[in-house]
């Protein structure tokens, strides 16, 4: 090669030239401090929760606190991490290498898009040290109106804000994956984690707007005190949860078709063969997010909904699943017969398959009308949405970023300890959740800081796999700082795959590649587990 | 990637894109994607707030159509066919533009603008008469006899068209701005005219949503 030469990290070095960047890698580099710093706010919450819920009574927090601390937990993990975590990060990276892009279609929204995200971050975080929100994240009304003492208004304005960087995020990546792939860059030549970051992106740009409605007619009904929701004033409580969920449950897929997404990479790359069924898991990610957003109504089973509306919503969120087990079966297939590698990322690929195949099935137990009745706001239903949402997102997180590390850094990560942190999450996890399924079914509703004597050895259980969690999820921000001192220097492909994002240097140049990449071929092509990468000139 | 198919060859080829675009004609169709789709958003952005309104109408059909007979339908009349107008300025803007005659687009640029002000005007003096009437929520809501849901008719009339004049009043400064960096010999790049554009007819066509859903209920019958 030609020696050192500036990458992005090097090329300037001011504080300035990283809160100002325009560029796609600093900015992801940004969201990963962020999201990273929320994940902390959000998991210490966590682990207030599980310490209260190790013995029956509640004597930990008072029960006011503890409201204060689940509605923390799941305002900061599903705004200020989960929606953005993979997109923004992973997504904002490699989403331009993957396309043989020099950056995004506009890099300034791109960086508007952050200071949206701190903006209402900082807003929110700010209601939580005034006091706090005690309604749960999914502010129900007229609770969160008429009746909760806490900074509401404050914390949905944070939310509010948010979701313009979730809207400029979507827009960005629909526009970059329509008009900058590299000549030949067709479109069923894209990886799979385009399709699914455009899948989700379009969510994105569709729901956020109807939350952003909604959210400013609870802020209008609770400052002017006028009944849009309240029946007490006129209004309809059931029209809150609709809208809510209108948004709401997209927002599950805008978490998992990422990570979808992620491990359809790194299952070809460990298993050195091309995908099975590729335009069957492209359309699955497609299919995933439009029938996504018709099926809302079945969290509101038991809220008083028409039955006749119960019964479609039951039977189209059963049609999800037929996109989802595709691409598990897929991804299977995709196995046999292949040379498979045990490296970290699929690890944690093998782990997500696990445990989204789990949060889907007991999905279907909740999308059938009766057992829902019997389930609803139970523990079982916060089992179903962490396996998918924590057990499923979370590792494809991980997995995305050891795979993407040594581009991102230039370093290779000490592959022992990844190993050890993979199979300890994916215990952590079974071991903090599966009791959960269980406490449900024996009828443990959700938010309560007491419960009966019989429950106590499912809590502890659970409480002891949060804590290996928080262990396995602590180890690679210990091994991730040391390899960008002590790592090895990474070469340009250092796992022999064939994406484009591997045939500029590791980490790449300012604007990504010398020369625009002519694409050859499509994605995943392995002969006898030899790669050949997508384009030759770079 | 730009083809014949899609449309007249651009101008301005001596133009050089920006860095991360291989061509203008890339750039421009970008653009005009973004555009697009940020009005997607805005459709699903208005759209909640029409569900939501439409959802009360259709359940206090009574108590809705007796607080909408306090609008004002004859300045709401008058100010959709000064929006409408508005929209056939900002079409002909285009046309002039892609015709390269720059002071015809100047001229029409700027009655899209005074028309937009014009309907803002409007607009508040509309507001002015309804605080008299003591027809604003929370503020001097005086129409106590429908219930709650007349003074939720009304919140539901500001939010609309408070919103609706938020972005026009966006799309007038922008007109403003392209009007005057085309009246000084700057033409902007054709993108930025037919974004624009886009915008503008976006806001008109909400406007010719709320109008009957908001102004008509009651009127008729």
């Amino acid at each position: 090669m030609h020696g050192p030469r500036p990458n992005y990290l090097t090329a300037e070095t001011t504080i300035r030239s990283w809160l100002f960047s325009t560029d796609h890698k600093r900015i992801a580099l940004l969201y990963f401090a962020s999201i990273t710093f929320f994940f902390l706010i959000g998991g210490l919450a966590a682990v207030m929760i599980r310490l209260e819920l190790v013995t029956p009574a509640a004597d930990l927090v008072r029960p006011d606190t503890y409201n204060r601390l689940f509605t923390m937990h799941g305002v900061i993990m599903v705004w200020f991490f989960l929606v953005p975590s993979i997109p923004t990060t992973l997504g904002n990276f490699v989403l331009p290498l993957m396309l043989g892009a020099r950056d995004l279609a506009f890099p300034r929204l791109n960086l508007a898009s952050w200071y949206f995200y701190i903006a209402g971050g900082a807003l929110t975080v700010l209601a939580l040290l005034l006091g706090g929100v005690d309604t749960g994240w999914t502010f129900y009304e007229p609770y969160a109106s008429a009746f909760s003492n806490g900074y509401v208004t404050l914390a949905v304005l944070g939310i509010f804000l948010s979701g313009f960087s979730s809207i400029l995020t979507g827009l960005n990546f629909i526009v970059t994956t329509h008009k900058l792939r590299a000549p030949g860059l067709t479109w069923y030549r894209l990886p799979l984690f385009c399709w699914s970051l455009y899948s989700t992106s379009v969510i994105l740009v569709l729901a956020t707007p109807v939350l952003a409605m909604t959210l400013l007619m609870l802020v209008a009904e609770r400052v002017l005190g006028i009944g849009i929701f309240d029946p007490a004033l006129g209004g309809d409580p059931l029209l809150w949860q609709h809208m809510f969920w209108f948004y709401s449950h997209p927002a599950v897929y805008i978490m998992v078709l990422p990570a979808i997404g992620i491990v359809s990479e790194l299952i070809p790359a460990f298993a050195r063969k091309k995908i099975f069924g590729y335009k069957f898991v492209a359309w699955a990610s497609v299919a995933i997010a439009a029938i996504g957003f018709l099926v809302w109504g079945h969290h509101m089973f038991v809220a008083g909904q028409s039955l006749y509306a119960s019964l479609i919503f039951s039977f189209l969120s059963y049609l999800v699943a037929v996109p989802s087990a595709i691409k598990v079966f897929n991804w299977v297939a995709t196995l046999h017969k292949g040379w498979i590698r045990f490296d970290a990322p699929m690890l944690y690929a093998f782990g997500f398959v696990g445990l989204f195949t789990i949060g889907g099935l007991t999905g279907l137990f909740l999308a059938a009308l009766a057992i829902d009745v019997h389930v609803t706001d139970t523990y079982f239903v916060i089992a179903h949405f962490h396996y998918i949402m924590v057990g499923g997102s979370v590792s494809a997180f991980f997995g995305g970023l050891h795979y993407w590390w040594p581009k991102i850094t230039g370093r290779l990560y000490p592959e022992g300890w990844a190993r050890a942190a993979a199979i300890l999450m994916f215990f952590g996890f079974n071991l903090t959740f599966f009791p959960q399924f269980i406490l449900g079914w024996l009828g443990m509703p959700r938010r309560y800081d007491a419960y009966p004597p019989e429950f106590q050895i499912w809590h502890v259980l659970s409480s002891a796999g949060a804590s290996t969690l928080a262990v396995a999820y602590a180890m690679p921000l210990f091994y991730f700082f040391w390899s960008l001192v002590w790592g090895q220097r990474a070469p340009a492909n250092p796992w022999g795959v064939t994406g484009l994002e591997w045939l500029t240097s590791s980490p790449p140049p300012p604007r990504n590649f010398d020369t625009t990449p002519v694409v050859i071929r499509g994605p995943y092509d392995y002969v006898d587990g030899q790669p050949r990468p997508q384009a030759e000139n770079v | 990637m730009w083809t014949a198919s899609l449309g007249p060859k651009p101008r301005m080829s001596e133009a050089t894109p920006a860095f991360q675009f291989a061509s203008v004609p890339q750039q421009r169709e970008a653009a005009t994607l973004g555009m697009w789709t940020f009005l997607a958003t805005e459709v699903l952005f208005f759209g909640a707030l029409i569900a939501a309104y439409s959802a009360y109408r259709i359940a206090w059909p009574d108590e809705i159509a007796a607080a909408a007979r306090h609008t004002k339908v004859a300045l709401g009349a008058i100010n959709t066919a000064v929006l409408l107008t508005s929209s056939a300025f900002m079409a002909s803007a285009v046309a002039f533009d892609e015709a390269k005659r720059r002071r015809p687009v100047v001229l029409c640029l700027l009655a899209t603008a005074v028309l937009g002000l014009l309907f803002i005007g409007i607009k508040g003096y509309e507001y002015c008469l309804e605080y008299q009437e003591g027809l604003v929520p929370a503020l001097n809501f005086q129409l106590g006899r429908y219930g709650g849901i007349g003074e939720l008719f009304f919140l539901f009339y500001f939010f609309a068209t408070g919103f609706h004049a938020v972005h026009l009043t966006i799309g007038i400064a922008m007109v403003v701005m392209l009007a005057v960096r085309t009246g000084a010999g700057h033409p902007p790049h054709a993108p930025v005219l037919r974004m624009v554009g886009l915008y503008w007819h976006f806001v008109d066509i909400v406007w010719i949503f709320l109008f009957p859903l908001i102004y008509l209920p009651g009127r008729v019958g």
